[in-house]
């Protein structure tokens, strides 16, 4: 069991001060703090202040999608569904498979539907008249909806997972003293049940923060010189910047560090969401003090 | 309950039995003495009461610790007629060693010739006795209770014996001792179908759950509940 | 019979108005049936014990009473239970007043990760409590009723389950009692319990009797003998006897009863 842990502690290792010695010239305060502008191969000028914020938009609003959905899913399989019937196989089931799905499907997905289906139609009733797509065009908002699609099955299992270690003489308990079933859900079993909920926040956020195949063609731009402020704007990506940098620059070399420096900051960025989401957890957990 | 509960209970039984057996031949062998004038037979009765008196704390006290397992319905009922019973066989004995040491006494004097009411008032206690034993070995209810009425042509041989006794005490006044000692015997035996009647009672109970003592028909059905 | 015996006879029946009356009640899990054609009444103010081998009905019977099978998937229940005259198998019937009046203590302590007093408050704000001063007030009575006031009265805002198991069992009562039900559902409330502590609750039942009607299962038979009034007696979901629990354990009628009194069974 140590020699386990050991080889893996020795990858990560390695893989972290590879980064770290190839980055940290261009890292600086300077770079996480300035935007990048048409020149971004240049390693005096690069910036990728965009990027943080695109990538920071995008997790967020995939939160804001993923965990009511994801949770009330949750609850429905363990706490109301039927264990046997036909429509609870068929939706673990799909939660199952969802889960492995390659991203770049996710990728195409998202592009076909959220940006052509649902972006198309609302052209279609919202601007009948202009001619220009305005909704049928990549998005923050696509992107963050075919994340939150991408880690569904992540936030649902992490859910169903803490509501089943609740012991079931908590609801008993409850219902026999008159509570309905959804007054047992919202005092006892949420209450209980949410730092695995918000774990399940920390997974998604983990798994979504690095990702760039569902982004590429629902709202990753290659430049774009402001922050997104609509929810209609493309955006700039620490992932998908860091495919440019490995693939379109002129000077491999040079852009090297810009490419290993962009990389600390994705990880840097993943590792601050993560840890806030953790001290949150923490921080309920206390709370709730509970002795088992 | 487990095996080894219900092997003591059968110990238990067998005990009483055992018990039962000794008095029972105690009280022959102590009437015996008196009809032979058997200083002899006397000695022995003597000698068995002591047996009696270690079977009964041995019962009480095997009882005890079975009472301790919180036994209920039939097995309650057993392990406590036991120890009424054990209480009465344990009183049998007594009387026959008191009708062993009278028969002693009058061995040493020329008999009375007129007394055969005494055999007669054995044999009709111990054969209360025998039935009354018998039922609560073959659970038999009916057979015990058939023993109760036999009680009083027993009592009225003792009424009848303690009258003419009287009456020879007056007119010979030299046989006043053997006389007052007859007395005595005669008053154990009635004491000794007193006892049977009462194991038969207690039989009654240990079959029905019917307490048929003192004249009253009370069932475990009608107790009370508990107090509100 | 005497006359006296005739009188105390009819004191008896009066004293025992029904509370709970069942009549042909059977339920199905699926296709296993766990009770079969029960008719039997609960008297007002009275102990009542179901006892009975594991897997006989008798934990099916009680959870009926406050519909709590109703949470079991695939559960078929028919036949009539009436309470205060009620039928609480109508269509119409609203569960949550149903378990309001009929309250119900589990056999694993099961109070919520909260603080005591939170936990009794619990079942008042169910109900549209709202007021602190009453709420407080109703928190101290019920715990003075399940004599757990003077153990706890320092610390009603610590969590519930920093508290002996006893103590968590006699909040679970005290958290049931504060809704002021008309009956009190207990299964196998002590079986969890060492000596003293079923010994306070076994206390604490014959004081509850005054204000609530009690049903409790229990596999302890001393336990029934020791606080109940009337037993039944439940074999592979069917009723073999009930009767006063005297008669039960020194003289049951059946049996079957006989042979599970005396530890003769199986």
């Amino acid at each position: 069991m140590a020699f386990a842990t050991a080889i893996i502690l020795a990858f990560a290792a390695v893989i972290l001060s590879n980064i770290l010695w190839q980055g940290w010239e261009a890292f600086s305060w300077r770079f996480i703090t300035s935007r990048a502008d048409q020149n971004m191969f240049d390693s005096q000028q690069a910036g990728v202040l965009q990027m943080i914020a695109g990538t920071s938009a995008r997790v967020v609003l995939m939160t804001i999608f993923v965990m009511p959905i994801g949770v009330i899913t949750a609850i429905y399989l363990t706490e109301y569904a039927r264990k046997d019937s036909l429509l609870t196989n068929l939706i673990q089931s799909a939660v199952n498979n969802l889960a492995g799905v390659p991203s770049i499907v996710f990728g195409l997905f998202g592009l076909g539907f959220f940006v052509n289906f649902i972006g198309g139609n609302l052209d279609l009733i919202l601007r009948p008249e202009q001619a220009a797509p305005y909704w049928r065009n990549p998005a923050l908002i696509w992107a963050s909806l075919t994340l939150a699609v991408m880690t569904l099955p992540v936030v649902i299992v992490s859910t169903e997972e803490a509501l089943k270690a609740i012991p079931p003489g908590l609801r008993e308990a409850s219902m026999a003293l008159g509570a309905t079933r959804l007054e047992t859900v919202i005092r006892i079993v949420i209450p209980q049940a949410l730092p695995g909920i918000m774990t399940g926040g920390v997974l998604a956020v983990g798994r979504a923060a690095g990702e760039v195949a569902p982004i590429l063609f629902t709202g990753a731009a290659y430049y774009m010189s402001g922050y997104p402020s609509h929810l209609t704007d493309q955006f700039m990506d620490l992932g998908y910047h860091i495919f440019i940098l490995s693939t379109q620059s002129p000077d491999i070399e040079g852009t090297r560090s810009i490419l290993y420096a962009t990389v600390i900051t994705l990880l840097l960025l993943t590792f601050t969401l993560n840890l806030l989401t953790i001290l949150m957890r923490a921080r309920i957990r206390t709370k709730l003090r509970t002795f088992h | 309950m487990t095996q080894h509960f219900l092997n003591e209970l059968d110990r238990l039984k067998d005990c009483l039995l055992m018990m039962a057996s000794r008095a029972e031949s105690a009280a022959k062998t102590a009437t015996r003495a008196v009809v032979e004038r058997d200083d002899e037979l006397a000695k022995q009765v003597e000698a068995t009461d002591h047996e009696i008196d270690q079977l009964e704390l041995e019962i009480d006290e095997l009882a005890i610790q079975l009472l301790a397992k919180a036994p209920l319905a039939r097995d309650l009922r057993l392990i406590t007629v036991a120890m009424k019973i054990c209480t009465d066989l344990e009183r049998v004995g007594d009387e026959a060693t008191t009708i062993a040491r009278r028969a002693r006494e009058l061995s040493y004097e020329p008999q009375l010739k007129e007394f055969v009411d005494i055999p007669r008032m054995v044999g009709k206690a111990m054969a209360m006795m025998d039935q009354a034993l018998k039922a609560f070995v073959n659970e038999d209810a009916d057979s015990a209770r058939a023993v109760i009425p036999q009680d009083k042509a027993v009592d009225a041989l003792n009424r009848q014996l303690h009258s003419e006794l009287t009456d020879h005490m007056v007119k010979d006044p030299k046989s006043i001792t053997r006389c007052l000692n007859l007395m005595v015997i005669s008053k154990s035996i009635e004491r000794i179908a007193d006892h049977a009647k009462n194991i038969g009672e207690v039989v009654v109970y240990l079959c029905e759950a019917t307490d048929i003592r003192h004249n009253t028909a009370r069932n475990s059905e009608q107790t009370h509940i508990q107090n509100p | 019979m005497s006359q006296t015996q005739i009188e105390n006879a009819a004191d008896h029946e009066k004293a025992e108005a029904p509370l709970i009356v069942t009549r042909d009640l059977s339920v199905h899990y699926g296709a296993v049936q766990a009770l079969n054609q029960i008719s039997l009444n609960v008297s007002e103010h009275l102990v009542t014990a179901f006892i009975g081998p594991s897997g006989c009905g008798k934990s099916t019977l009680l959870r009926c009473f406050n519909r709590m099978n109703d949470l079991i998937d695939h559960v078929k229940t028919t036949g009539k239970v009436t309470i205060a005259g009620h039928d609480i198998y109508r269509s119409d019937i609203d569960v949550v007043q149903l378990r309001k009046k009929v309250g119900m203590v589990f056999q694993k302590s099961n109070p919520f990760p909260k603080s005591i007093r939170e936990n009794i408050m619990y079942g008042l704000r169910l109900h549209g409590m709202r007021e602190s001063n009453r709420l407080n007030e109703v928190v101290e009575s019920s715990l003075r009723s399940a004599a757990l006031w003077d153990e706890v009265k320092d610390r009603l805002d610590t969590n519930a389950l920093t508290l002996s198991g006893g103590q968590q069992q006699r909040l679970c009562i005290a958290r049931a009692i504060a809704i002021q039900p008309e009956i009190l559902l207990m299964d196998e409330p002590a079986s969890a319990l060492d000596p003293v502590a079923t010994a306070k609750i076994e206390e604490l039942i014959l004081t509850l009797k005054e204000r609530y009607t009690i049903v409790i299962v229990t596999h302890n038979m001393q336990q029934a003998t020791r606080i109940s009034d009337k037993t039944a007696f439940f074999y592979l979901g069917a009723l073999v006897e009930y009767g006063n629990t005297q008669a039960i354990f020194t003289n049951p009628k059946n049996r079957q009863t006989e042979d599970y009194v005396t530890g003769r069974f199986g």
